[in-house]
Formats: C-alpha cells, sequence, structure tokens
C-alpha cells in the first residue's frame, strides 16, 4: 500500500486504559497539541503533530482508551467509527496500539481486534522500566513473528523507545498487514455465508458492524439485517463475542507462553500492602475524608489568593480604561460590561486549576480508583456509581469545575446524571448570600450546651444541598430513557507516581476547555446582564441624576450619599429594575417585595451580587463593603403593607431556601451547555431547580408567617 | 450445591466455571472473567460491596449482584 501523502502520516494512538497511552501521546508530540470535541457529542477529541525522521511530519490523534472494540461507551464508539470508516479524513495510515507490559495479556485483546482490520498496526509495549523489577522478560522477535508486527519497547516515564516509535512509524509501509489469528472460525458456517453475500468488505468489519450500534458509512447495517440468515438475536450475539474472547485469549495465551516469561518470586508488589490500608474500613474513609479537605483548603483558601489579585487586576484595569478613554457608551461598555465580564470567566481559573491538579494526581496515581471501590455502594441506591464522587463534592467549591470533573464517568447516564444535580450542592458563591441572611433571621444562640443556631443553620444547608442532588438523582434515574445500561466495571490500575507532564498538561488543557467553551456564554450572558442594570427605558432613568438632585429633602446631602441615592434611583428604572417590580406579583407569596427580585434577578450574573444589588438600592453603595451597615440597613426595611420587618424570619426562611435550591448561576448554564452539548439539559435544570425552589420557598413562607 | 463469586471469601481462589451471559458484561469477559480462569478475592469493600478481583492478571472491582451471576470452584481456603 503506497502513502498518498508522503510528508503527513496520520497515525492513531489506540489503547486499553491505564496502559501510558496519554504519556505516550505527550512524548511524541509535546507541547503541539490540540483538544477539542467530536462533532456532536462531548468526547475530547485530542489530536497533535510530531516530527518524524527524514523530515516527514505525523499528526496523532489520541483515541480514547477502550478495552475493547466492543462499544459500550461514546467514547469507544468514536474510535470504531473512525476505524470502519476508510473515508473519514482521519482514516489513519498507522495504527499504534499502546499496551503495558505488566497487563499483557489484556491489553493484546484489543491488538488482535486491531489487527483483524487489517491496518498497519505498531505495537507498543510501555512501562518496560516496570520490567525487571517484575521479573518479566520478553522474547520480542517471538512476538512480533507471531503477532505479525513491528514492537517498540518503550517506558514513557522515562522518555525511552519513543525514537523507536518514530521509526517505525515512519516506515509503516513495510508493516505485515495481515490478522494474527482467524477469529471467524467460532462459527466458520456463519461467517463463511457472510463472506460471500459481501465479498467486497472485510470480515471483521461485517462482525463489527453487525455487533456494535455504531454508524457505519457505506454499508448500511439494515443491508446486512435484511438478509435474515445473518440476523441474530442480542443474546446470540452476546454468546458468539464469549466466544470471540475465548478465541482470541487462547491465542494470546499461546503466544506468550513463549514469548514471555514471569518470575513470580520478584512480583511481590506494593499493590497489595497500599489497598489494604486505602481500601481499610476505617482508614480508607479517613485518607479519603483528609484528602478532599486538602483539595477544599486549596479551592477555598489557596485560591483566594489568585483570585483576589484577578479580582484587583481586573478593577483597576477598569478604573486605569475608564480615566484614559473619552467617557461615553462605548466607554462603559468596555468598562463596566466587557472588561468585568472578562474578570468573571478569569476568576473561576484558579478553582478549575486547582480542582483538576488534584484530580489529575489522583487518576494518575491510581488512587481515583480505590475512592471509587469505597464510594460505589452509597451512590448505586442514586442511580449513581462511586465515580460520581468527586464532582458531587467538589461542586461545595464551585459548580463549574465540578461539572467538568464528571467528564471522569463513562457511562453516559450516569454521566449526565451527574452533571444535572451537581448545581444543587452549595457552592462558596451561596456563603456570602447565607451569612448575611442567616445573622439577620437566625438568633445568635447557643442550643443543646455547644451548637450555635447560626452555625447549625449553616449545616442544615449545606445537608439540604446533598439532600436535593441525591434526591434529583433518584428521580432522574427513574424517569430519564436513556439507552445506555449502566453497569458497574471499574478497573483497578496498579499504583504510580503521577508524572509531572501529564497533570501540568492536562491542568492546561482542562483551564484551556473552560475558556474557551464556557468562558463566552458567561461574558455574553454578563454583558448582557450590565446592560439591562445599566440602562432603562424613559425619562426616569436617563434623567435620574437630575430628578433626584432636584427633589428638596436632597439638597443638602453630601456628594456620596447623594450618588448612592441616584444609583439607587437608576437601578430602580433601569430594565432589571422593571423586570423586578413586574415579577413582584409572583414572588409576593414568597414573601419578596420588588427590591429582592431585582436581587435575585441580577443574582443570575453570580449569586454573590445579591448582597451587592441589595445595597445599592438601599442606597448604601459608596459604604457597601462593611457588612454592618448593609445589615443594619436591610433589619430596618419596614414592608409598607404589613408594617412589619422585610427580612423577618419568615421571609429570610423562604430566601434561604430558594438559594439553596434555585438554579441562578449563568456560569454553571453555560458549563452545563457545554459537556452535554445541549441546551435542552441546562434548561431543564433551570426550570426545575428554580420551580422547586419556589415552591419549597413558596410552602415554608406561608407557614411560617 | 453450586457457589458463586459472591460467596468466596476474601483472599480465597477459585475457578470459573460458568457464567451467566445474558447477566455478566461483556467489558467484564475482555478482561478476561472467562471460565477456565482463575480469579482471587482481593478486597471486599467496606460496606460489603463491591468486591476487588484478580482475573486473568486484571485487578477489576464489580458489584456483588455481577458476581453472583459468575459460578466458580474454590481452589484455596483463605489464608
Amino acid at each position: 500500500m503506497a502513502p498518498h501523502n508522503l510528508l503527513n502520516i496520520k497515525i492513531a494512538l489506540i489503547g486499553n486504559p491505564n496502559t501510558g497511552k496519554t504519556s505516550v501521546f505527550n512524548q511524541l508530540t509535546g507541547l503541539n497539541q490540540q483538544v477539542g470535541n467530536y462533532p456532536g457529542i462531548t468526547v475530547e477529541r485530542k489530536t497533535g503533530s510530531c516530527k518524524l525522521p527524514n523530515g516527514t511530519k505525523g499528526t496523532i490523534m489520541d483515541l480514547p482508551g477502550t478495552y475493547s472494540l466492543n462499544a459500550s461507551s461514546m467514547d469507544e464508539n468514536v474510535v470504531i467509527e473512525l476505524l470502519l470508516n476508510k473515508n473519514d479524513k482521519d482514516y489513519p495510515d498507522v495504527a499504534v496500539v499502546v499496551t503495558d507490559v505488566e497487563n499483557l495479556k489484556r491489553n493484546l485483546l484489543l491488538f488482535t481486534q486491531i489487527k483483524d482490520l487489517e491496518l498497519p498496526t505498531i505495537l507498543v509495549i510501555n512501562m518496560s522500566d516496570r520490567m525487571e523489577h517484575k521479573g518479566i522478560s520478553l522474547d520480542i522477535p517471538y512476538l512480533e513473528e507471531h503477532l505479525k508486527t513491528k514492537i517498540a519497547l518503550v517506558s514513557s516515564r522515562k522518555g525511552k523507545g519513543i525514537d523507536q516509535i518514530k521509526e517505525l512509524i515512519v516506515n509503516y509501509g513495510s508493516l505485515p498487514t495481515e490478522p494474527c489469528l482467524n477469529a471467524s472460525s467460532i462459527d466458520p458456517q456463519y461467517f463463511n455465508g457472510l463472506r460471500n453475500a459481501f465479498p467486497n468488505q472485510l470480515l471483521y468489519k461485517l462482525w463489527l458492524v453487525i455487533t456494535q450500534d455504531v454508524n457505519f458509512g457505506q454499508l448500511e447495517r439494515k443491508e446486512i439485517e435484511s438478509n435474515s440468515s445473518f440476523a441474530k438475536n442480542k443474546p446470540e450475539l452476546k454468546r458468539m463475542q464469549q466466544k470471540e474472547t475465548i478465541k482470541r485469549y487462547q491465542f494470546i495465551n499461546d503466544v506468550l507462553k513463549v514469548g514471555q516469561t514471569i518470575d513470580n518470586s520478584k512480583a511481590k508488589d506494593l499493590r497489595a500492602k497500599l489497598d489494604r490500608v486505602l481500601t481499610h474500613k476505617v482508614f480508607g474513609y479517613v485518607i479519603f475524608l483528609g484528602i478532599l479537605m486538602l483539595i477544599f483548603q486549596s479551592i477555598f483558601t489557596w485560591s483566594s489568593i489568585p483570585m483576589d489579585l484577578i479580582d484587583e487586576g481586573f478593577a483597576w484595569l477598569a478604573s486605569f480604561t475608564e480615566s484614559t478613554m473619552p467617557p461615553g457608551k462605548l466607554t462603559d461598555l468596555i468598562t463596566q460590561g466587557i472588561i468585568p465580564g472578562i474578570g468573571g470567566v478569569v476568576i473561576f481559573i484558579p478553582q478549575i486549576a486547582f480542582l483538576f491538579l488534584f484530580i489529575s494526581i489522583l487518576e494518575e496515581s491510581g488512587y481515583m480508583s480505590r475512592v471509587v471501590f469505597l464510594m460505589d455502594k452509597l451512590m448505586k441506591p442514586f442511580g449513581l456509581s462511586g465515580k460520581s464522587v468527586v464532582p458531587l463534592i467538589s461542586g461545595t467549591a464551585c459548580a463549574i469545575p465540578a461539572i467538568m470533573a464528571a467528564r471522569n464517568i463513562e457511562n453516559w447516564r450516569e454521566r449526565l446524571i451527574t452533571i444535572l444535580v451537581t448545581p444543587f450542592t452549595t457552592c462558596s458563591a451561596r456563603l456570602p448570600v447565607y451569612t448575611i441572611l442567616i445573622s439577620l433571621v437566625i438568633p445568635d444562640r447557643v442550643v443543646a450546651g455547644v451548637f450555635n443556631l447560626q452555625g447549625l443553620t449553616l449545616m442544615l444547608l449545606y445537608l439540604l444541598g446533598f439532600s436535593g442532588a441525591l434526591l434529583s438523582a433518584w428521580i432522574l434515574n427513574k424517569i430519564l430513557k436513556l439507552k445506555h445500561k449502566s453497569f458497574f466495571v471499574a478497573e483497578m490500575p496498579n499504583y504510580k507516581l503521577p508524572l509531572f507532564k501529564n497533570v501540568g498538561l492536562n491542568v492546561l488543557e482542562k483551564t484551556k476547555a473552560f475558556v474557551a467553551g464556557a468562558g463566552k456564554i458567561i461574558l455574553a450572558l454578563s454583558i448582557i446582564i450590565w446592560f439591562l442594570g445599566s440602562h432603562g427605558p424613559g425619562e426616569a432613568f436617563a434623567n435620574a441624576e437630575e430628578i433626584i438632585s432636584h427633589q428638596p429633602e436632597n439638597k443638602t446631602l453630601p456628594q456620596a450619599e447623594l450618588n448612592d441615592k441616584i444609583a439607587s434611583y437608576q437601578l430602580e428604572n433601569s430594565y432589571i429594575g422593571i423586570i423586578g417590580k413586574s415579577i413582584e406579583p409572583v414572588i409576593r407569596p414568597l414573601g419578596y417585595d420588588w427590591k429582592i427580585g431585582i436581587a435575585i434577578v441580577s443574582s443570575f450574573a453570580a449569586r454573590e451580587v445579591f448582597v451587592g444589588t441589595l445595597a445599592t438600592i438601599y442606597n448604601i453603595g459608596s459604604s457597601a463593603e462593611e457588612e454592618v451597615t448593609i445589615k443594619q440597613r436591610m433589619n430596618a426595611e419596614i414592608n409598607p403593607i404589613t408594617g412589619q420587618k422585610v427580612f423577618n424570619f419568615a421571609t429570610g426562611a423562604s430566601l434561604l431556601l430558594f438559594y439553596a435550591f434555585a438554579m441562578q448561576c449563568i456560569s454553571t448554564l453555560a458549563i452545563t451547555k457545554k459537556e452535554t452539548n445541549s441546551w435542552k439539559w441546562p434548561m431543564i435544570q433551570l426550570i426545575s431547580m428554580s420551580s422547586f425552589a419556589y415552591i419549597v420557598s413558596l410552602i415554608a413562607y406561608q407557614l411560617l408567617k | 450445591m453450586k457457589v458463586t463469586l459472591a460467596e468466596l471469601k476474601k483472599g480465597q481462589t477459585a475457578i470459573i466455571t460458568e457464567l451467566n451471559i445474558d447477566a455478566v458484561p461483556l467489558k467484564l469477559l475482555e478482561m478476561g472473567c472467562l471460565p477456565g480462569n482463575t480469579v482471587e478475592l482481593l478486597q471486599v469493600a467496606p460496606m460489603g460491596d463491591p468486591i476487588y478481583i484478580n482475573v486473568n492478571e486484571s485487578h477489576v472491582a464489580i458489584r456483588m449482584e455481577t458476581a453472583a451471576q459468575i459460578e466458580v470452584d474454590i481452589l484455596t481456603d483463605s489464608h
């Protein structure tokens, strides 16, 4: 087969999870990587380029990790769809199958399947640095002969053998392309019939089309299925797949019996000892709790330092721009809309980076699988598995990185449920709202000797958030009709020291994905909310300054207070103000007036804006930094109709419950849109969470008032 | 009486004799959970489920409901 383009070789990197495939990819490409999504689905599409000997260029596709060509997830479908479609523009010239020397037997299963596609295939045996330690030795020429391939013995960790891969890639034309075993011997009659009916098609491809639910270009599955002699029901197919798997393992066992020797006396390893501690019924949870605390510490405390810097930096940039540009609409747009909008995206980066730093270390080291193992039983009743634990818990810091962390869940159904329910967990942006409301309506008293009532209320709100998440997961699990069947098979990889390069690249990639994906939506929506808050129809908004400063009672006010009053009047008459007022009939049964309505609408930019907006409405904007001031002001606010305090216990409780359950964060909606690749799911989140919040708050207020 | 993988004790080794093909995910078969292969129960999660096995040199965690579909012959007693 002649390569159609000598200058650019297309390489598909294929392998089981946990074989160091991504390390090999990182070694081959360095920073020359692009990460995107496959069109229409949310599977990551990683490509990179590398320089090969003789000035040739290689384009490498890092295909999602898969155990076999029998797909059980969207990630695995991607691999099959590419490898079955010769007309795909990404169809590889050569396949590089990465295996782990310690799991060679299992990893070779996929290799024998790839070989059946009659594609030039290179076998990379990775982690060769572990061979001596594990007492493994290989007869490479024997393996090459029987597996009908060329082998590169590689240690991606140490950077060894990478040049050999490149050498083999350049010479891919000389690689054998015939299969290494005849899997069709499991049912000769059936396969012969198939071969005769479709003489121009590769037998194994036909078999894959029959057994998989994937799109396949030229040959419609209908065509095969219309020929009734090939139609088989699911259990029959699965029985044949089992036979096929056994057949492949027989072949692999035979080859390895000669080609691989393992000195078991050397194989005593760390795994068993570490497992005993890390999955221990007491220590296991203690260690996991400790690691969680560390992650929280980093997301709450450490990231607050860069976040404050970003906050101040953008504030400085806005005021600098304001002072240098001529005053006008454009300057306002830039300094009040665009710069804070970009700031609102950048501010999330430290949290995302810290969370993914920890997640990649936990994944790379193999510890994450132990967490999955420990937590699975707890999550199972809610239709989730142990894999949902980390996203759900990360949600207490911020839902944005948490929803991104759900990518680690292979099963789409579980992943979707996790994404949908994560925003219920109490994120850090709710804290300022909670603290001020709690201090207003909950007495600062000690109950039962030790518990502070205010602290208990805060804890209760966190518990409510978690219960909301689990309860809605349970409901979603009952009502969601998705064809992805849930099963639980989790590989427990060996423990490894995380590689800095892999961790660093992963953090970089996740951060870029957030900025490029959700960032745009967040920016656009922030500008819209800014516009609605700073513009208004009619005279009242346009002439706010004149109207307020000409009112007789304001003549003697100092400038700062006068400005506060003007700002408050403007906000009241802005579009957001009008929205706030017009929703008053809807929110009155919850105990809110239009001022709270405005604050709730503005909260969609970010929940903590609630406090600042109230400060502006109560015209204490300039002194709103002092929490005492705004608290006093809120406490003094009287409802003109009832003559009672606005922030009484009933309203306070109703507002707390509303903030606990309502979906009011455009950034979360944006990331859900990105991760589910559809506006349908964020809209479901928005409507169902907010209606639930409305009903709960309504009941609470009506019972308590 | 037939013994299933779910009844194995920690540290015990067994040989898989038969499995309910309709209830065992294909992925587990592909990891080597096939009749004739040896399986060792390495760990049981603190709440009794899932279990952590070594089969065909694959280290995997599976739920009890799956393990109950896999029949075995016990080879050794727990040590």
